[in-house]
């Protein structure tokens, strides 16, 4: 059976969505909504950024089904049934990650607009790839722009990280 | 409004051909960048995210080709397999957008759009693609070059999508190259795709981003077939390759836009075809 989800300005039509493992009801949405949207303005969860709205910045980052996407490129009425991640949901109860603390202590962050995305992309990256080279690590973040940092401290927390997951396991 | 989600080819026919104008969405990287910045207003949209049997590809080794389905991301052609037998689609799909992009974007979604900027239609172009095309009246088999007629215009009839694309395992050669203003997460300002089957001795070159849709330079091919050998162990004069280069230039039709000048598109593109043919004796 194929599944219809109606989705107007004006209904009260409801779907659902699977977010960092609970599933959030959204109400009243237009069908256009992106995922970015939905996430930041529907369900209180604002760490993805909007910047560009057209996948260039990569501030919007989010996992969907085990794969890193643009949220503003995903249209949220079509994200129903899939397992979504946001930056909310990398470390349990709002602690910080490793990934977040390498940022920190390396001097990754300075604006922080950014920083959602790239924490997002670094922890896709190393659950694929734990051990990266730097030109993997640039490919891999080649979707994410920065401003501020030139970029030299965040691959040099991403390698931090690499190192201190080595020691641990 | 609806978001009609079909599980099954079968299921996709059925609910397409009941709202023939409903707005297919694959990965979403150009219609949701409309939806977003150009005030698009989807109305009835039909979601391609659960018809599993459009992201299978196989390899056909008695017929020579293999066949990638529609919803195939690009990140799963840029290694493996796939990149082995048809390397120059791997290339080009590695120069797709970014990591987040190529996760999200299809082959069927560069065929929807249809844009002379697409990455991988240069290379459908190149090696004679087939397209297979289903609707409400059943299958049919479609060749690229008559498959994308204008810009951002395909031949698809009310209701038909884009199942699968095959194309031949080549003998030789082939390479993907595109210029643009950075390394990553750009659109081309011109890309070329040239495939040198070394067995039959035969070169065919595609370019994007140079006019109204793909092109095939057949004039450049056939001076370059009768002016040298392109069987395995042939050798290459530079001043061929340069004359290649500016033969294909010729055949190019770039206009002046935002993205660049037309005269810097013809130059660059007669550079690309230059380099991808001298690569292809290297």
């Amino acid at each position: 059976m194929s599944i219809n989800i109606p989705v107007s300005g004006q209904s009260n039509e409801i779907y659902s969505l699977r977010v960092n493992g609970q599933v959030h009801q959204v109400k009243d949405a237009w069908i256009g909504e992106s995922l970015l949207y939905v996430l930041r303005e529907r369900l209180g969860l604002p760490g993805s950024k909007g910047a560009c709205e057209q996948g260039e910045c990569g501030s919007c980052t989010v996992i969907v089904d085990s794969k890193a996407v643009c949220s503003c490129l995903v249209m949220a009425a079509d994200a129903v049934e899939t397992e979504i991640l946001t930056v909310e949901g990398l470390g349990p109860d709002g602690a910080l990650t490793d990934v977040q603390s390498a940022f920190l202590s390396e001097g990754g962050v300075q604006c922080g607009f950014c920083t959602p995305g790239f924490i997002v992309a670094v922890h896709h990256l190393l659950e694929s790839n734990p051990s990266p080279s730097d030109d993997e690590i640039r490919e891999a973040l080649s979707g994410n722009i920065c401003r501020c940092t030139g970029y030299g401290r965040i691959l040099e927390a991403v390698r931090t990280v690499a190192d201190q997951r080595r020691t641990n396991s | 409004m609806p978001v009609l989600i079909p599980r099954s080819v079968d299921e996709l026919v059925d609910i397409f051909q009941e709202h023939p104008t409903a707005k297919l969405l694959a990965g979403g990287t150009d219609y949701m960048v409309e939806v977003n910045l150009h005030g698009r207003k989807p109305e009835t949209m039909i979601s391609l995210r659960q018809v599993k049997e459009l992201s299978e590809w196989s390899v056909r080794s008695t017929r020579r080709s293999i066949t990638i389905g529609a919803g195939l991301p690009y990140a799963d052609m840029e290694h493996g397999e796939i990149a082995r037998l048809v390397p120059a689609l791997a290339q080009a799909a590695r120069t797709v957008g970014s990591p987040q992009i190529r996760a999200a974007g299809t082959l069927g979604g560069n065929l929807g759009t249809c844009s002379p900027a697409g990455d991988s239609l240069p290379v459908l172009a190149a090696l004679n693609a087939t397209i297979h095309v289903i609707g409400p009246d059943g299958n049919r088999d479609v060749e690229f070059s008559d498959f994308m007629i204008g810009v951002k215009k395909n031949s698809l009839r009310p209701a038909e999508f884009v199942h699968s694309v095959s194309m031949p395992i080549v003998d030789g050669w082939q390479g993907y190259a595109k210029v643009g203003t950075r390394n990553a997460m750009v659109i081309s300002t011109a890309s070329a795709c040239l495939v040198r089957d070394s067995d039959e001795g035969i070169v065919s070159i595609a370019l994007g981003s140079v006019g109204p849709t793909v092109i095939r330079c057949h004039g450049a091919e056939n001076w370059l077939m009768k002016t040298m050998s392109l069987r395995a162990g042939s050798t290459l004069d530079p001043v061929v390759a340069q004359e290649f280069g500016q033969r294909v230039a010729q055949e190019s039709r770039p206009i002046d836009d935002h993205r660049s000048t037309a005269e810097y598109r013809r130059h660059a593109v007669g550079v690309l075809a230059q380099r991808l043919l001298l690569r292809s004796f290297s």
